[in-house]
């Protein structure tokens, strides 16, 4: 499904990822770990298509297609989903109206009918449900004045609205409480199926333990150092990530 | 002199109820009496240097009165356009709602692009009697300048309506163009109970300028007045609102709820808030809130993140700005401000 091939991309001249390469395939979850500054959300940002990095050289590949030089709507419309850190705020713009817009823009990308009303209502019952999100809510501005738990739902809500090929979840367990965590470990483990891939962006093992890695990546200084099974998270979480760097000397 | 108001009408049923409605050049023939009763009340010739040029010089406009009790069964519109470049338009439009009567009335402002630039300095009366409403509702989309804030009207306009006891007047406007906009559509709350509304999205991209707002006075008691202005501003251009609530010493009860609101895209543009406050009586209530917001390019990352491009994201913003004031307007013309609005922000972002 993605492959990244010998990545390198800075920012403002500041070189941050040097030379990284990962696979991700189809019905797989694949965590992606590494201390403050390693470049795990700068990566995130590239494969979504963030104008302010450049990338000075490798691919970047999406089902075989190279996608370097797609606007990030294009790559949405391929199946892009990037749950975000810091969710903006965007105000007079309603959730309900967010998501309508977004879903049918990609469906007019695809050469297709806006999505009856009455299917858009029902999806959004169900999802909103599978979240555990306050119809009321959906008539709100967008984030604005939602807490940090509010925001990583409504994330996980559009990602199973939107119902992408690829999704990232940028540091999606930061700022959440436990049952927060729960419920939002729950959507996206519903989500996962054979034809769809994960990528979770995480510093620490708790997230983990809901939603399963097949693959686990440290990235470290640019690149990703080393690839294990979900045992390197607990074997990160117990001697930290200074055991990393100590085994690359 | 150039103003060719053209009138959309039904006139058999107007006639039928008794509504006038024709062109002010006609009225001044055909019913003299009223219009001189009215013309020159609400904005005297000595209001302002504009008012005085219009006064001296008006080649036409609309007049309209609406009968007692009568309920005017679909909204009138005129369309002025104005067609010669180098010249100035003045219109002048008399509104008068007799005792217990409703009109809602529609102004679309359009100017061809031109080099040089053109005037348009116009006089607006609304006269609503006792227990009357006037709705009166503007889409202008004079021509702003080219990108280079070359060209453009100048758009200086007096717009003023008296309240009698009970009466309403509302005043929703849409300006998006104009390179140059002075104008501050006000309500004179002389009648007890009386009732001022301001609506107003004003959008100002590349060059243009725009200072708008209005002035509500309230003399009556118990009498209520509403602002809510919206500015976007775009480009190098620059967005003040400017707004005065003056309760005299007689106006007991006066109520007041202001709420301005800026939108600023990109980095060069300015929006500007000046709300005067004038509260002569202990018993007056004025509430004002402001807000000022920026289209962040984070923002419109996360719009394209989602599938939504650029254009369409700040259309999305935009709107969502507007509604409020958006939902105001008689239907037909909210679809058209809406279009509008999308297409004056074009590329502004990028």
């Amino acid at each position: 499904m993605l492959k990244i091939n010998n990545l390198h991309a800075s920012i403002d001249d500041k070189s941050i990822l040097k030379g990284l390469n990962i696979e991700v395939k189809a019905g797989e979850v694949h965590a992606i770990m590494g201390p403050n500054g390693a470049g795990k959300s700068t990566l995130a940002n590239i494969v979504a298509g963030k104008e302010e990095y450049e990338v000075t050289d490798g691919t970047i590949e999406l089902n075989g297609e190279d996608i370097s030089e797609l606007a990030p709507e294009e790559r949405a419309h391929n199946g892009v989903f990037l749950s975000f850190q810091y969710p903006v705020e965007i105000p007079g713009v309603s959730v309900t109206n967010f998501i309508k817009t977004a879903i049918n823009e990609t469906r007019k990308a695809k050469g297709l009918e806006d999505m009856p009303a009455k299917d858009m209502l029902k999806m959004i019952r169900e999802k909103s449900e599978l979240l555990e999100i306050d119809r009321k809510f959906l008539s709100r501005s967008l984030n604005e004045g939602f807490s940090g738990g509010e925001k990583k739902r409504n994330e996980i809500f559009q990602m199973a609205m939107l119902q992408p090929k690829l999704a990232i979840l940028d540091e999606t367990d930061s700022g959440l409480d436990i049952d927060a965590l729960r419920i939002v470990a729950n959507g996206v483990n519903k989500l996962k199926s054979k034809d769809n891939a994960v990528i979770v962006i995480t510093h620490y093992q708790r997230l983990l333990e809901y939603i399963v890695p097949d693959f686990v990546h440290v990235l470290h200084d640019g690149k990703i150092v080393k690839t294990g099974d979900a045992s390197l998270a607990l074997e990160l979480e117990a001697k930290g990530y200074d055991w990393i760097k100590k085994e690359l000397v | 002199m150039d103003s060719v108001s053209v009138a959309t009408t039904f006139k058999k049923t107007l006639g039928e109820k008794g509504i006038i409605f024709m062109p002010i050049s006609e009225a001044i023939q055909e019913h003299p009496e009223l219009v001189k009763k009215y013309l020159g009340t609400v904005v005297p010739t000595s209001d302002n240097f504009y008012a005085a040029l219009n006064s001296a010089v008006f080649s036409d406009g609309s007049f309209c009165y609406i009968p007692k009790g009568v309920r005017c069964p679909m909204e009138l519109s005129t369309y002025f356009r104005i067609n010669e470049g180098g010249t100035g338009q003045f219109e002048r439009t008399l509104v008068v709602a007799d005792k217990g009567s409703y009109v809602s009335y529609l102004e679309g402002c359009t100017a061809p692009q031109r080099d040089e630039n053109q005037l348009h300095a116009a006089v607006v009366e609304l006269i609503a009697l006792d227990d009357a409403e006037i709705k009166y509702s503007t889409v202008q989309n004079w021509f702003p300048g080219d990108a280079n804030g070359k060209g453009g009207v100048f758009n200086f306009v007096t717009k003023r309506a008296l309240c009698e006891t009970n009466a309403k007047v509302s005043w929703t406007q849409v300006e998006t163009g104009s390179a140059v906009t002075w104008k501050y559509p006000s309500c004179i709350l002389k009648g007890n109970n009386s009732v001022g509304e301001f609506y107003s999205i004003a959008v100002t991209n590349h060059y243009q300028q725009a200072d708008t707002g209005t002035k509500m006075i309230h003399l009556g008691k118990n009498t209520k007045s509403t602002i809510i202005s919206k500015g976007i501003s775009a480009g190098k251009s620059q967005n003040s609102y400017r707004g005065l609530v003056q309760v005299n010493a007689r106006a007991e009860n006066a109520r007041n709820f202001s709420q301005c609101d800026s939108l600023l895209m990109g980095n060069e543009c300015g929006a500007h808030t000046f709300p005067y406050i004038e509260a002569k009586n202990k018993t007056a209530q004025i509430e004002h809130e402001a807000t000022t917001s920026k289209i962040g390019e984070d923002q419109l990352f996360y719009c394209n993140q989602r599938g939504i491009d650029t254009e369409k994201a700040i259309a999305l913003i935009v709107n969502g700005f507007s509604k409020e004031v958006l939902n105001k307007l008689p239907m037909e013309f909210a679809v058209e401000a809406q279009k509008l609005l999308e297409i004056s922000l074009e590329g502004s972002v990028g």
